[in-house]
């Protein structure tokens, strides 16, 4: 590309470079070079009748809701995980299964998800292909469509590579209520799976633990494996991921919420091995460990078999167990029995989890 | 997890709380010395399960809270300067100074980056020539061998913009201190088995003769915790004054020779200002004059500056166990980990946090804490 331009020097103006390989300033412009990036990259992994209209907006068929007596679950988060690629996915399959994850927590099914990318100048677009198709894989394993987008170019440095947002939107059947203000004295709690994989798999990649591990992020659309929960269990009163903060911070906003007790038995919680072993040389605790591809289950003592059995079907819920149990007081506290048989608080995180020093 | 579950095996535990009981006539007064004993204590909620006879007392070995006002505020004055890396645990950037802690330093535009190893801060130094790099090497003596590793390497490396700002303290002075004291209720010590792991348990005989102290060396499981107590109780009910090593997987009399030369290549002792408890003599490191040039102090010229402590903050009676964390005014109302007001809030290692963290319901209930 440059030797062509320098031939044309002096003759004619130099054709403008394409930048085919990474994002200029230019892609962010709304003109042809945002069109070509949108036709190129953006609509072979999204296409769908709403998308492809080409409106503003997306005009969406939503299940019959006057007849069926539903409402929706409308919920939007943004993600700026660094690195951009980790053990066990990426920014793209985080994004679409952070959202339809939190979309599910309602007990919805989740319907269209929206898109906002920002790029930073000079990402490559191979990068932004492989996070598209990533999205594209989660949303077709969610069953769910991405109607909408949008995409913004900053100045190199104002982003750290891509960031995305995304918002979903999805139908609650009518008679359900489900919410973290449910939980009732007599409820047990129930957790689908290991505590702590996506966030020590995310400092993994980042190289800051200073040592190799195996360990995968779990991040992975839920809402099949509530499906199946709801099924077994119609009663359910809390579905809730733990994500930032992790379950010891999540189980807190439930009882706050709820105005109840959880009681906690730390031998029930599990920990897989490499992060168990992550967590001890780092003095990090695995309750305070961000997962993308769990939830926590709250609900009447006679479905909670009903309701594991259902989890331990799906790929994600192998590991489902009952951890707990909701008590009426201390309200709005979080107790846990501890390995050899004290209790304590198990309270918020305050500010950032640090390692230790000695 | 081998070397790990099997020293958090309930029934393990709960015998040797059993032979607690048993052995035990009359109260204790018993003193962990490290801060990360008194949170494995009150994160297994081991102090519940102890007999009422016992009192654990909770000691000065948290390296955060025992680094000096002066220090933290020498180290707020370089990482604020242009075209220098301040370089940190993270636990040392929540620490209040007299003025904002090194996380406002931070926020305002100050480049201070959290290090897991200070061989990384050497990393950042090479990576940066036109930068000057200083790392805040603070800790008792389990840190003191990889922060004096950085320095030989640094000057093998032959690198003219790395430094430490040094506030290392060591465990036997703070000992002599708190059992000189008049107020001192002391009857035992469980001596830090990490320190222990570096430093053996040869400097200990001494301390235990003077003060006819039975000292236990311990370490940070459930179990370790329980059987240092028991062997520390036998000591008290028969009347016996000894140093014994109950964490003999980790920790030999002599302790690590390797680590211990590293420490007398690179530093010597020093008198040090421990924050909330004052001057001990000789009881901290410095550089040798052979490396004043990695000297932080010395390469920004700070000389003397004025401090200011919260008047609130008790972290001194704290520090040396004459005041639990819960009967400061200020705990859990003022004083909280996301607003600490003194330094055992703050830490990992810290009391005040410990207490926050993990104290049983009841006592936080009553206490009117949260």
């Amino acid at each position: 590309m440059n030797q062509d331009t320098s031939i044309l020097e002096g003759s004619v103006c130099p054709v403008p470079l394409q930048h085919k390989d990474q994002i200029v300033m230019g892609h962010g412009s709304g003109g042809r070079m945002t069109h070509e990036l949108i036709q190129r990259h953006f609509l072979p992994h999204f296409a769908n009748e709403a998308l492809l209209t080409g409106n503003d907006a997306a005009c969406l068929q939503l299940p019959d809701l006057a007849n069926l007596q539903g409402r929706l679950s409308l919920s939007t988060d943004s993600y700026i995980v660094s690195p951009l690629f980790f053990q066990g996915g990426d920014i793209g399959r985080l994004a679409v299964c952070g959202t339809v994850n939190d979309v599910s927590m309602l007990g919805a099914t989740p319907l269209y998800l929206t898109a906002g990318f920002i790029l930073e100048e000079g990402l490559p677009v191979e990068i932004l292909e492989k996070v598209l198709s990533s999205m594209q894989q989660a949303a077709a394993e969610a069953n769910v469509k991405i109607v909408a987008g949008d995409t913004k170019v900053v100045e190199k440095g104002k982003a750290d590579g891509l960031f995305i947002n995304t918002a979903g939107l999805g139908w609650i059947p009518a008679g359900r209520q489900i919410g973290g203000e449910q939980a009732l004295p007599g409820d047990v709690v129930l957790l689908s799976g290991s505590m702590g994989d996506h966030g020590i798999a995310v400092l993994a990649a980042r190289g800051e633990l200073g040592f190799e591990t195996g360990v995968q992020s779990d991040v992975a659309p839920l809402n099949n494996l509530i499906h199946s929960v709801l099924s077994a269990a119609p009663h359910v009163h809390v579905l809730r991921d733990p994500t930032r903060g992790g379950l010891a911070t999540t189980l807190n906003e439930i009882a706050s919420q709820s105005r109840v007790n959880i009681l906690l038995d730390e031998k029930n919680i599990p920990v897989l091995t490499a992060v168990r072993a992550a967590c001890e040389m780092l003095g990090f605790d695995p309750l305070y460990i961000a997962n993308e591809g769990k939830v926590i289950v709250i609900l009447p003592p006679e479905e909670a078999e009903a309701a594991l059995t259902a989890m331990r079907t799906s790929p994600y819920g192998a590991l489902a167990t009952r951890i707990g149990e909701v008590k009426s007081s201390p309200a709005s506290r979080v107790l846990l029995k501890t390995l050899i048989g004290g209790t304590r608080i198990l309270d918020l995180l305050a500010g950032e989890m640090l390692p230790r020093i000695c | 997890m081998r070397f790990i579950d099997e020293y958090r095996d309930a029934h393990l535990v709960k015998g040797v709380l059993d032979e607690i009981r048993r052995t035990i006539t009359q109260p204790w007064v018993i003193m962990e010395i490290c801060g990360g004993q008194t949170h494995a204590i009150m994160h297994y909620g081991l102090d519940q399960l102890l007999p009422p006879e016992i009192e654990l007392v909770h000691g000065p070995g948290c390296p955060v809270c025992v680094t000096s006002l002066e220090l933290i505020d020498k180290a707020l004055i370089i990482a604020s300067q242009p075209g220098v890396i301040f370089t940190s645990f993270g636990d040392m950037l929540r620490v209040p100074g007299s003025k904002g802690d090194l996380s406002s330093i931070r926020a305002a535009g100050g480049q201070v980056k959290v290090v897991y190893s200070p061989l990384d801060a050497v990393r950042i130094a090479q990576e940066n020539p036109g930068k000057e790099v200083v790392f805040f090497a603070i800790g008792f003596e389990t840190t003191a061998p990889a922060n004096a590793m950085s320095v030989v390497q640094a000057q093998a490396l032959g690198l003219k913009n790395y430094s430490i700002l040094v506030s290392h303290v060591c465990v036997p002075p703070a000992m002599h201190a708190i059992l000189s004291s008049p107020h001192s209720r002391i009857q035992a010590f469980l001596a830090a088995g990490h320190v222990c792991a570096v430093m053996g348990y040869w400097e200990y005989p001494p301390i235990a003769g003077k003060y006819q102290i039975p000292i236990v060396v311990t370490g940070f499981e459930p179990l370790d915790l329980a059987n240092g107590i028991l062997m520390a109780v036998r000591q008290l009910e028969s009347g016996k004054v000894e140093v014994q090593n109950a964490y003999t997987r980790a920790v030999t009399f002599e302790g690590n020779q390797a680590a211990q030369a590293v420490i007398n290549k690179v530093f010597q002792p020093v008198d040090r200002q421990w924050r909330g408890i004052g001057l001990i003599p000789m009881s901290g490191w410095g550089l040798r004059s052979e490396f004043y040039e990695f000297d932080a102090e010395r390469r920004f010229n700070l000389g003397q500056i004025q401090t200011r402590e919260s008047p609130l903050c008790i972290a001194g009676q704290v520090l040396q166990g004459i005041k639990r964390p819960s009967e400061c005014p200020a705990f859990g109302k003022q004083c909280t980990p996301q607003n600490p007001l003194g330094a055992p809030m703050v830490s990992s290692e810290g009391a005040c946090s410990a207490y926050y963290r993990y104290s049983s319901a009841a006592e936080q209930l009553n206490s009117g804490g949260l």
